[in-house]
């Protein structure tokens, strides 16, 4: 077996699906922020997504075992800072979302999100591609999502916060 | 943040933060209506995993570990603001409660923001980012009480209730900035009162924490959960 490199890590953190949305990888997430390699050692720089989420453990634990399959010991570095934000989201990872009927987060602008960007804003209905959408809730079925409607389908669809 | 140590002002956050968390989480199911159900149930899943964050931070510090930190003290040790402990299972008390935490959380956050410990610096950002959505919440409801007789009397009587409760969330030289957004949104002057201070507790804490703790006391020492 070659040695291993930050990157033959981070192709094989690329298999592990998001715990709760499937379609897309914790790499595509964003959520692995740097991959350093040191002999039999790997460590990973993980940046959480939302804070209560209760997938955090999961994807800890997934990580550790896919880096352990390759041979190496892994240690998993909580990173709590801003780091992360839902920009870091890949462009394949955002197409993978709304492929899956969820609208994915809008960039983040100077300033924190006001209600009256959330209600104005102009969110892309995921199922038929309308901007013609209303905030229906900030909150969702799980932390990082809000509930919108589209006037035009008439369906409603699940957009992610920017944070 | 003067006269505390680093893991005392941990246990503050945490402790506020968890101790909301279980009062917003006591909509779940009960809530006026569904949206709002999700609501707090939400925002009590994210303070809730704030407060697990800070544990771990202070416990680390501490030499032990979030969950006893979180659950195995005995109610004179939390340091909870007692705005956070009240139980107001009534809409207006509700949303008051809320926007006055919420609005005193920010100002506290914005402070820690800057603070030279670059853990707390980090952790504040962080919780921030999430914050927002919760203030975008309190003050939505905000303008829907303010917007009718009825909704603006319900939400006075709390306000003066609640208000002396909300000064006591932050240190002395932050609560002129409480006192300005809140009386900016309102439009009006709050009164002159003195603050309900950390360290007293109200008795519906150890009610709480009878509740919350009741599984894992219910356990053999050493469970795994």
């Amino acid at each position: 077996m070659s040695a291993l490199t930050p990157a033959t890590v981070l192709d094989a953190l690329s298999e592990i699906p998001d715990p709760e949305i499937p379609v897309v990888s914790i790499v595509e997430l964003g959520v692995v922020k740097d991959v350093r390699v040191a002999g039999g050692r790997v460590e990973v720089d993980f940046t959480p997504t939302f804070m209560g989420c209760p997938a955090l453990d999961a994807m800890q634990r997934a990580m550790r075992e896919r880096i352990e399959s390759l041979g190496a010991e892994a240690e998993i570095r909580v990173v709590l800072d801003d780091s992360w934000s839902t920009d870091r989201i890949t462009p394949a990872g955002r197409q993978k979302l709304r492929n899956a009927g969820f609208a994915p987060p809008a960039p983040r602008a100077a300033g924190a999100v006001t209600l009256v960007q959330l209600e104005r804003g102009p969110f892309r209905c995921p199922w038929c591609g309308s901007t013609d959408t209303k905030l229906e809730n900030v909150f969702g079925p799980t932390p990082c999502r809000s509930l919108r409607y589209c006037n035009d389908c008439r369906q409603p669809f699940e957009q992610f916060k920017t944070i | 943040m003067p006269g505390r140590s680093r893991a005392e002002l941990l246990l503050e956050l945490a402790d506020d933060e968890l101790i909301l968390g279980w009062r917003n989480s006591e909509w779940t199911g009960i809530a006026p209506f569904l949206e709002e159900d999700v609501a707090f149930s939400s925002i009590a899943q994210n303070e809730i995993g704030h407060a697990r964050a800070l544990y771990e931070l202070a416990a680390r510090e501490l030499g032990t570990d979030a969950d006893a930190l979180a659950f195995d003290r005995d109610a004179d040790a939390y340091r909870s603001a007692p705005l956070v402990e009240l139980r107001r299972l009534e809409w207006a008390r509700t949303i008051a409660r809320h926007w006055l935490y919420e609005t005193a959380d920010s100002i506290r956050l914005e402070a820690l923001k800057a603070s030279s410990d670059p853990e707390i610096a980090g952790i504040a950002a962080k919780m921030d980012r999430e914050e927002t959505y919760h203030r975008i919440h309190a003050e939505m409801w905000i303008d829907r009480l303010l917007a009718s007789e009825d909704g603006r009397a319900r939400l006075d009587e709390a306000l003066a209730e609640l208000w002396p409760y909300a000064l006591g969330v932050l240190d002395d030289e932050l609560r002129p900035e409480l006192r300005r957004r809140i009386e900016d949104k309102l439009d009006r002057a709050m009164p002159d009162v003195e603050p309900v201070p950390r360290g007293r507790h109200e008795a519906e804490l150890v009610e709480l924490l009878g509740e919350m703790n009741a599984v894992r006391r219910s356990g053999p020492a050493g469970a795994q959960w």
